[in-house]
């Protein structure tokens, strides 16, 4: 059998015994010899403790919004790990490698580490952060049961979900992309990069993307079609308004990205030549296109940050948040000039001072939205009653450090200055200072906030508060040496330096990182003690920080129901309507719910997915098209499924509701 | 039964004005008529070799590609200014304001970069220094 390599390339595409880097490159060995010892671990607890049947009923098959919420942000914490795995990778590489130290990483190596690193961070710890985050919150907070598509939610976690291990896969079959984060051609063409690598990012990226988008879908029909009554769209939670705003960038720029990866990998899979240096293709048309998805992304990021920030700030100084329409009108203004901006990522790319001058405005004038934020928040601090929880010192600490990120934001917005620091370390520490700084301490500040609604118990501030002080502190060391090397015009990328003078910034940049580390070990332990502590840490009124929106009317953990009856909305901050109001929770009179069933035909089609991809990759045409047939006929076969719903009987819910009307009166005594 | 659905309409009774329209035979009828037709057009064109200009014959199937989306939009998807409570609307204004934006703006841009990095334009430059 072995003497036949056309049989052999048949059934295994491309993929051989040298696809296997462990075998060859020890960091991946020991690596790889950790992930097979973790993952005997994880998998015999599993069985031992008889788990596989729990998980797959109320975990894996789940269509309750609150619970895929909390899978999502399971899954970026785990992807977090990978991504700053590769973080410290690189500060560990640039810290000692000048003049004749090579470091302990080859060039090939270091560029699959820093590629794979802006991947993960973005589309795999960010969005899974923000999307989690949304589908927890967003139904809670329009008082409904779940979203408006259940299944899709569903099928749109798995689908991320596939996406992330076909990255993961990477590690150890074959290799990732060598081309930087957003695989510009022509170096992520077929000439320049004929391994795997960038049909892994592709694919990966691909079938992320089908979950990002019908997430997006799902959520915007949730916020439009499904609020309480009473809550007219300007009595809806500043986090529900920026949710509503992400989500339509989402879906109107998710459908670019997925169309220049689809040219791209038509150059790469059919010899196409839409962005070839020959045959009339053109390599900038990428770049532009990929940049009107770019933008955008940056925006459906931190815009649901800046609505936790709102929530936090607001509870924890004890007022109504200031400027509220103002705050509406501002997250509307950026959503639109979001799309406006696109060029600034290529200044240098060649167009005339017309063109530069006109994306070098529209990036000048998006930091007055944001700026009337920040006064907005400052305002609503200012005579406040203010209770420095951990939300709040992710707040406070995100108000800072974001001012910075934004003015050398717009510092990178001047053309002329921006050919200077273009592809400068300045531009790492930028973005890393607004991503950090905005989306990183907000996601921490949401999870941290939103934590005892989830679960039932607070996380413990002593852990939360280390978490918050080492990561702040850490963020200034590991990125304001950059800031100076990129001045000095240090390029981005490097694995070697020559000038020995500057390797003491980068010393400084990796005990940044090294504090960082502590950072987010401080937050896992925060997980760990809080979860020891739990009966210490117990909220049973349901709203443990006396908060102003809807989520913290109902009982924590939130029934599988959410609200046995459909709360009606009088004012803005309706829980603290309610509250003030002397609301009276409903005792009698429950009806049956009507409930969507779980169902596995999500994770089973991403499962499908995921398998295509892989065989994508490989070129294993005959698994193509086994997996892509099997794809379509569960999809349809799906469609037959009409055992879609149950109800939940009356006597479940005056069961469930007693337990907490006993609970309340308890707190009363 | 009527309790179950009361309970669920309950959730879904606050929806804002009217629903989609819904569409009558003639409606459908109308709408492939118009389609059939859209697409006869530009293949006569082509295959004719109706106009001389083949800029021309270009821009009259872009055209009628664009007539053709709104028929679809008015006769299948049934959207009017009303339909959803004006959601309808406001969504398609927004996918023309950012369509119009990506189009046009990458036109401007790519334009730009084409009459800036064309060689041509090197050899001139190299000329008017020399």
């Amino acid at each position: 059998m072995f003497s036949n390599p056309d049989l052999l390339h048949f059934i295994f595409g491309r993929l051989s015994l040298e696809s296997f880097p462990m075998f060859h490159e020890p960091i991946l060995a020991v690596t790889f010899a950790g992930v097979v010892l973790g993952g005997i671990v994880v998998l015999g607890a599993l069985t031992y403790f008889k788990l596989w049947g729990y998980l797959w009923r109320e975990w894996i098959t789940s269509i309750d919004h609150k619970k895929i919420g909390i899978m999502y942000i399971i899954l970026a914490l785990v992807m977090l790990l990978r991504g700053f795995a590769d973080a410290i990778m690189m500060r560990a590489q640039q810290a000692i490698a000048f003049g004749d130290v090579a470091g302990y990483l080859p060039p090939d190596h270091y560029d699959q580490i820093f590629t794979a690193h802006g991947v993960i961070m973005i589309f795999f710890v960010a969005m899974p952060l923000v999307t989690g985050l949304m589908n927890f919150v967003v139904p809670l907070q329009i008082g409904a049961r779940d979203v408006a598509f259940p299944f899709l939610n569903n099928f749109s976690f798995w689908m991320t979900t596939a996406g992330a291990i076909t990255v993961m896969i990477s590690l150890f079959v074959g290799e990732f992309a060598k081309t930087g984060w957003l695989a510009y051609p022509p170096l992520s063409d077929i000439v320049y990069s004929p391994g795997v690598g960038v049909d892994y990012y592709i694919w990966a990226l691909q079938i992320a993307g089908v979950g990002t988008l019908l997430s997006g879908v799902n959520l915007i029909v949730t916020i439009v079609k499904m609020r309480a009554p009473g809550m007219s769209m300007m009595k809806m939670p500043v986090f529900t308004w920026t949710s509503l705003c992400t989500n339509i960038l989402i879906v109107a720029a998710f459908p670019v990205l997925t169309a220049v990866l689809v040219l791209l990998s038509l150059d790469r899979y059919v010899g196409t030549n839409f962005f070839t240096n020959d045959l009339g293709g053109n390599a900038m048309m990428y770049v532009n296109l990929i940049w009107i998805w770019g933008h955008p992304e940056v925006y459906i990021l931190i815009l649901p940050a800046f609505g936790v920030f709102s929530e936090v700030v607001s509870t924890f100084c004890r007022k109504r948040l200031f400027g509220y329409s103002s705050m509406v009108y501002a997250t509307i203004v950026i959503t639109i000039l979001s799309y406006l901006v696109w060029l600034h990522h290529f200044f240098t790319m060649g167009s005339g001072a017309s063109v530069n001058a006109f994306f070098g405005i529209t990036t000048m004038i998006i930091s007055i939205p944001t700026g009337a934020k920040i006064f907005n928040w400052l305002f609503t601090m200012y005579k406040g009653r203010i209770s420095f929880d951990v939300p709040m010192l992710w707040t406070m600490g995100f108000m800072l450090t974001f001012v910075i990120g934004g003015m050398t934001g717009v510092m990178l917005a001047v053309p002329p200055a921006d050919f200077v620091l273009h592809n400068s370390l300045f531009l790492i520490a930028h973005f890393h200072n607004v991503i950090i700084g905005g989306v990183v301490f907000g996601m921490f500040a949401g999870i941290v906030y939103w934590f005892p609604k989830a679960f039932g118990y607070k996380l413990d501030p002593f852990w939360g508060k280390m978490s918050f002080w080492f990561w702040l502190v850490g963020f200034y060391f590991a990125f304001m040496p950059l800031y100076v090397l990129g001045l000095m015009g240090v390029t981005r990328r490097m694995n070697h330096f020559d000038d020995g003078s500057l390797q003491i910034w980068f010393i400084i940049a990796a005990f940044g990182a090294v504090l960082i580390a502590i950072g987010i070990a401080s937050f896992l332990m925060s997980l760990v003690v809080s979860f020891i502590k739990r009966e210490e840490l117990r909220d049973e009124t349901g709203d443990p920080w006396d908060a102003r929106t809807l989520e913290w009317s109902t009982s924590s953990p939130p029934p599988a129901y959410n609200f046995a009856f459909t709360p009606v909305v009088h004012d803005l901050d309706a829980w603290a309507d309610m509250k003030k109001r002397g609301y009276v929770r409903p005792t009698s009179g429950f009806l049956d719910i009507h409930m969507p069933k779980n169902t596995g035909a999500g994770a089973i089609l991403a499962g499908m997915s995921l398998v295509l991809g892989f065989a994508l990759i490989w070129h294993i045409w005959w698994l193509v098209a086994v997996s892509f047939i099997a794809l379509i006929g569960t999809a349809i076969a799906h469609t037959f499924n009409y055992n879609r719903d149950y109800h939940i009987p009356a006597s479940e819910v005056v069961a469930t509701e007693e337990e907490r009307t006993a609970l309340l009166a308890k707190q009363q005594a | 039964m009527s309790t179950h659905s009361h309970a669920h309409d309950d959730h879904h009774g606050h929806d804002h004005g009217d629903g989609a329209s819904h569409g009558t035979f003639n409606s459908y009828l109308i709408g492939f008529i118009l389609s059939v037709i859209l697409t006869a057009i530009p293949f006569w064109l082509v295959m004719d070799g109706v106009l001389d200009s083949k800029v021309a014959t270009a821009a009259w199937i872009m055209g009628l590609g664009v007539v053709q989306i709104v028929v679809h939009m008015v006769y299948f998807l049934h959207m009017n200014t009303k339909s959803e409570g004006g959601w309808n609307m406001l969504a398609l204004i927004f996918t023309l304001v950012i369509v119009a934006i990506a189009i046009a703006g990458s036109l401007w841009v790519m334009y730009h970069l084409n009459t800036n990095m064309m060689p041509q334009m090197d050899h001139e430059m190299i000329r008017s220094f020399g």
